[in-house]
Order: C-alpha cells, then sequence, then structure tokens
C-alpha cells in the first residue's frame, strides 16, 4: 500500500509530446479512475506508471520513492491488461504463481498465496484449467488473482472490461470495487466509459488530448464541472450547451427568452444545463421543439432544438411521456443547476 | 454443395486411384525389387510381386559391406550418418533461427533492419551457388569428412529465421508487458513464454528441415572422401556406378528403401503438431 506522486510528467514521442505536465497525488488506498476519450493518452499515462514506458520528463514517485527508471517487477506493481495477457500454455495455478516463482518464493508460500486468491475470487474449481478453456468473465478473474498473488503496493487496471458483455461489466465493476476495498490496494483504473468510472473511483482524472482537464470526485465533476469538456464528457445523456449573453436583468438566450438574473457575469458566456435538471413546466421559460423521443423506460429522451433556434437541446423527463414531432415543450430549471463557461477558455465561470 | 450423381462418383473415384497408383508404383517396385536375389533382378520382365529374399538383401545390406565385390560401408553407418547430419542441420537450424528471430523483433539495437535484410537476402544463396566458397572455407577449417563440415554450412537459414520472426510478431505485446511485470528477464522470457508459444511452429519446422536435411546431395558428396563419412542418399547413386558391373537391383533398392524410413517416420511420428503448426493462428 502507498501512495503515488506525478510530478510535472511529460511524454513525447520523437517531436509529438502526447502528455503534458500531468500533476497529481494519489493518496493511500485511493481508487482512482483516468478517464477519457481514445487517444487522449489515459493508458499512456498508465503504462508510465507501470514502467511500460519511459518517462520523458518529471518525477513518478510511488510510497516516496522515485520510480522512473526501475523495471516493472521492481516497481511493486501489478497490472490487469484489457486482453488479461494470460500465459496460454500455463494453467491457471501456472499462470498465477509465474511471477512468484520469478521472485523465487518456496514452493508452500506460492502455494498458499495461491490458494488465498483462489478463495477470495471463486476461481478454486479452474485452477488446472488452460486459460483458453474458461470464458471471458473467469479470464478477467484469473488476470486479477494473478495481480493478486504478488501483493503489491498499487494495482493498475488497463480497461480490463471492456472485452466483457454489458451484464458481465455491471457484475465485474461491482466485483472490482468491493475487492479494492477490501484489500485497500491503491488503484488506478483506466476507461473511456465514464459510467464504469463514476461507479468505480473514488476520484476521477479526466483526460483530454494529453491535459488533466479536472481531477476531482465524481460528484465534484458532475456538480462543478470545470471545463466545457469534462461538462459534456460526465453524464449521459451529455449536457446542452447555449451560447448567451449575460446582462444585469439576466442570461439572455437565443431564443430571445431571458432566464434568471443576478448573475455576477457579464458579456458572452457558454450555457450548460443538464437534460435532467429540465423540468417539465407549462409557463417554463425554456421552449423545446421535439424532433424525436426515445422512451428507456424509467425516463424519456425529448431531442429537439430550442424553439425558434437550430441549436439541438436534449430533455430527459421521469416516466412516460408521450411527445408529437413538431410540437413544442417547455421547460423551467432551477438557477443554481445552472453552469456557465467562458467562451473563450471553455472554463468554468464561477456564478 | 452435394452431388450424388453416379457418374461423377466413378469418375472421380478413378481420378483418384490413378494418382494414387502413380505415386505407389515406384514404392511398390522398390520393395519387390528388395525381395528377389540378384540373378532374378537382372531378368526381363523386371518382377511384380515380392519375392523371398528380404531378409538376406536386408542382412546383407545393412551389416555386409553393401554390394558385392565394393570396399562400401556398411549401410547402417550411412543410416547413423544421415541421421546425425539431418539432426544436426534441423536442431542447428532452429536454435540459431529461434534466437536470430528473438533478437530481431524483441530487441532495438542499432542496424537491426539491416541485419534482418542481410539475413533475409541469404535466402538468394543456397548451397549449390556459394559452393565453392563455402567448399574453401570449411577445407580450410579442416572440417572434411567430419560431422561438423557436413552440417554446419547448411545450418544458417534466413527461411526459419523469417518464418520464427513472423510467429513471434503474432504474440500480442501484452505477453511481454507481463512477462516484465511478473519480473521474467530476456531470456527466461524466451524460454518460459515464447518458446512453449511456438512449440507447433518448431515441431512443423523440424519435418520440414529433417528431411531437407536427409536429401541433402551434392553437399555431401562434395566434401566427403572418407567411405566411412558417407550419407545414405548420395551412396545410392554411387551404389549405381559402382564396381563396373551390373548394377545389383536388389541390394540398391533395399537402401533406398531404408532410406526413406526415417523420414516417413519422422513425418508420421509429428503429423498432428506439423498440421497444427502450419494452420494454427490463434495465439
Amino acid at each position: 500500500m502507498a501512495e503515488i506522486k506525478l510530478t510535472d510528467l511529460t511524454k513525447s514521442y520523437g517531436p509529438t509530446e502526447v502528455l503534458h505536465h500531468v500533476e497529481g497525488e494519489i493518496n493511500d488506498g485511493e481508487f482512482i479512475v483516468i478517464v477519457g476519450p481514445s487517444g487522449c493518452g489515459k493508458s499512456t499515462l498508465l503504462r508510465m506508471v507501470a514502467g511500460l514506458e519511459t518517462v520523458t520528463s518529471g518525477e513518478i514517485a510511488i510510497a516516496g520513492r522515485r520510480v522512473n527508471e526501475l523495471e516493472p517487477s521492481a516497481r511493486d506493481i501489478a497490472m490487469v491488461f484489457q486482453n488479461y495477457a494470460l500465459y496460454p500454455h500455463m494453467s491457471v495455478r501456472e499462470n498465477m504463481a509465474y511471477g512468484l516463482k520469478i521472485r523465487k518464493l518456496s514452493k508452500a508460500e506460492i502455494n498458499k498465496r495461491v490458494e488465498e486468491a483462489a478463495d477470495i475470487l471463486e476461481i478454486h474449481q479452474y485452477l488446472d484449467r488452460k486459460p483458453r478453456q474458461l470464458s471471458g468473465g473467469q479470464r478477467q478473474r484469473v488476470a486479477m488473482g494473478r495481480a493478486i498473488v504478488r501483493d503489491p503496493q498499487v494495482f493498475l487496471f488497463d480497461e480490463p472490461l471492456s472485452n466483457l458483455d454489458a451484464k458481465l461489466r455491471v457484475q465485474m465493476r461491482l466485483e472490482i470495487r468491493k475487492l479494492q476495498q477490501r484489500l485497500g490496494v491503491t488503484s488506478i483504473y483506466v476507461t473511456h466509459d465514464q459510467v464504469e468510472a463514476m461507479t468505480l473511483g473514488d476520484r476521477l482524472m479526466v483526460l483530454n488530448g494529453g491535459y488533466v482537464e479536472q481531477f476531482g470526485t465524481p460528484i465534484e465533476l458532475y456538480d462543478r464541472p470545470a471545463s466545457v469538456f469534462v461538462a459534456g464528457f460526465i453524464g449521459s445523456p451529455a449536457m446542452n450547451f447555449l451560447p448567451a449573453t449575460a446582462e444585469e436583468d439576466g442570461l439572455l438566450l437565443p431564443s430571445g427568452i431571458k432566464l434568471v438574473a443576478g448573475l455576477a457575469q457579464r458579456g458572452q458566456v457558454l450555457l450548460g444545463m443538464r437534460p435532467e435538471h429540465l423540468i417539465p413546466d407549462a409557463a417554463g421559460p425554456i421552449a423545446i421543439e421535439v424532433e424525436m423521443v426515445e422512451q428507456l423506460g424509467a425516463n424519456t429522451l425529448l431531442h429537439g432544438t430550442l424553439s425558434g433556434t437550430d441549436h439541438a437541446m436534449v430533455a430527459s423527463v421521469s416516466g412516460h411521456v408521450s411527445a408529437e414531432m413538431g410540437t413544442v415543450h417547455r421547460f423551467a430549471v432551477t438557477p443554481e443547476l445552472l453552469h456557465l463557461f467562458d467562451p473563450e477558455t471553455q472554463k468554468r465561470l464561477e456564478a | 454443395m452435394v452431388e450424388n450423381r453416379p457418374l461423377t462418383a466413378i469418375l472421380t473415384h478413378f481420378m483418384l486411384v490413378l494418382g494414387v497408383i502413380a505415386i505407389a508404383l515406384p514404392i511398390w517396385i522398390t520393395f519387390v525389387a528388395a525381395t528377389h536375389d540378384a540373378a532374378r533382378m537382372t531378368q526381363v520382365p523386371l518382377p511384380l510381386w515380392p519375392g523371398t529374399h528380404l531378409w538376406d538383401n536386408l542382412k546383407q545390406t545393412l551389416f555386409g559391406s553393401g554390394l558385392s565385390g565394393t570396399e562400401g560401408a556398411p549401410v547402417w553407418l550411412m543410416l547413423f550418418n544421415s541421421l546425425a547430419m539431418a539432426m544436426m542441420i534441423s536442431l542447428g537450424k532452429i536454435a540459431i533461427s529461434l534466437l536470430s528471430a528473438f533478437a530481431i523483433v524483441y530487441f532495438r539495437f542499432p542496424f537491426r533492419m539491416t541485419c534482418f535484410w542481410m539475413i533475409f537476402i541469404t535466402l538468394m544463396l543456397p548451397v549449390e551457388v556459394r559452393i565453392l566458397p563455402t567448399f574453401e572455407v570449411v577445407a580450410n577449417l579442416g572440417m572434411l569428412n567430419s560431422y561438423w563440415g557436413l552440417s554446419i554450412p547448411l545450418i544458417a537459414s534466413a527461411t526459419a529465421t523469417f518464418m520464427f520472426r513472423q510467429v513471434f510478431l503474432t504474440v500480442p505485446d501484452e505477453m511481454l508487458e507481463s512477462a516484465r511485470i511478473d519480473g521474467a528477464g530476456p531470456m527466461r522470457f524466451f524460454f518460459d513464454i515464447l518458446l512453449p508459444l511456438s512449440r507447433t511452429n518448431i515441431a512443423a519446422l523440424f519435418v520440414i528441415l529433417f528431411i531437407f536435411g536427409w536429401n541433402q546431395y551434392l553437399w555431401p558428396l562434395l566434401i566427403t572422401t572418407d567411405t566411412s563419412m558417407t550419407t545414405i542418399v548420395m551412396s545410392i547413386k554411387q551404389m549405381l556406378e559402382a564396381a563396373e558391373q551390373s548394377p545389383q537391383w536388389n541390394i540398391i533398392m533395399t537402401t533406398a528403401l531404408l532410406a526413406m524410413i526415417p523420414p516417413i517416420f519422422v513425418v508420421i511420428s509429428m503429423q498432428k503438431l506439423f498440421v497444427q503448426g502450419l494452420t494454427e493462428t490463434d495465439k
């Protein structure tokens, strides 16, 4: 168990810089999720912590020890790969024991650890099978078992659930979370799935184009996104954005309607409203011309445009709502749930 | 497509039987010739059914001096020479190709691609092309009439290196990374992970290389003058011209029969792995 410290971490491939001055402190026993769209550098960051990629500049410290130059095996970490990377010619038991055998642990000790890990993951009955005889979910457990037996200071997960089907993914997600809480090992988990990120992480690091957009708890990210990117990435369906003008007596929407006043800002802003924060209200100021309706059962998504403009809007209404195409629905929104962003810097403006 | 017309069935079977006969007949003749005595083999027409002298012929061929009236080595020694040469060539080729493919795929050293292409270019230089300089080198090293001389010049192999390179490229990168996290060094990774993963490919290559080595004719002919170093394949040819007498077909054919056995044994015993090695893609 250990804390991890990333200081001014940069990675370049030749002249192309793919990670820019990443900073972050991860506390002992914390579960950190690195999330971002594909190509944002999240896997590269994880692989740098693992020691599979070199560090161009900056420092990675695990438990107060600089590990930049250490081999992966010397960093006291364990990694779970996306495709599991189990050795196909070894049985499950041998797969789990391989790292320990190299570390020259005694037979008895290796056996004890493998049995313990098998207990935790309930994979006793597969111990003597080959990986190819296992299903995806079972392979996933073995890959985790291989990480557990090493008893490392840090667990690293590289999109471990993306090869599983939806139902199994939800189940394994819970198991990973429970397991991590039980073992209390500091963990870094990489994913592109924001639901996975929100449910697993104590804190989330949102990466975009090699920059850290925001690093905070899931609720912080949801309630107070630091930038337009985070606001649009976290939450589903994504936040609605409208260009607006902040004036003394309120926010002027493109439809010519004014929203609540009392804002400190003046001038051009980007207004963000979450679809689930739009409340149906016959006298509400926001009118949406419906173009398409998605029935999800528990709630209904109304896709359309802000009436009189061509700005796309989505509203999420609980329960079943029937809406004809072309009809106009009106919504109200609580002022506290509005987000304002600077259209130039894309950063959050504090109200 | 399921065809069920009797005429096509008869025709296809006829063609298949014809093909089998075309391939099997010479082997049958060889076998028949090995079972008659020398006198019968000089008469026309040649016998088509086995005679009664198989054991006599085998005994004389294997443990006698081969042809009567010559100073040739007994055939068991030739069989042993051929076996030693074929084994040294195939095992040597596999060992060297595995290591060089391992270096080319997994290590980043200066002129890596240059090395790869240099190996690749030797594909254009089989023994027959470089036979004079190679002979010179082997002669200067004093390796004439030795197993080393027979096998070493044939060991370097671009084909096998290239094949193992392709095999290693199909091994996912995560396998290496996972081994690095487990703390396996390069050689440990090679022996514990890479070798077992290419097991079937090694077997397939072994079959091909063993037969390649076994069938070598020109090179052994050139560098062995001592009859105790003769290989079986070249001895068959020599027997034909030996001793200014009419060829002793019964002995020659027995020798040919014996020469066929080891390759057949290797192919049959490794058939399953061989097919897997050539068709399997899943790692």
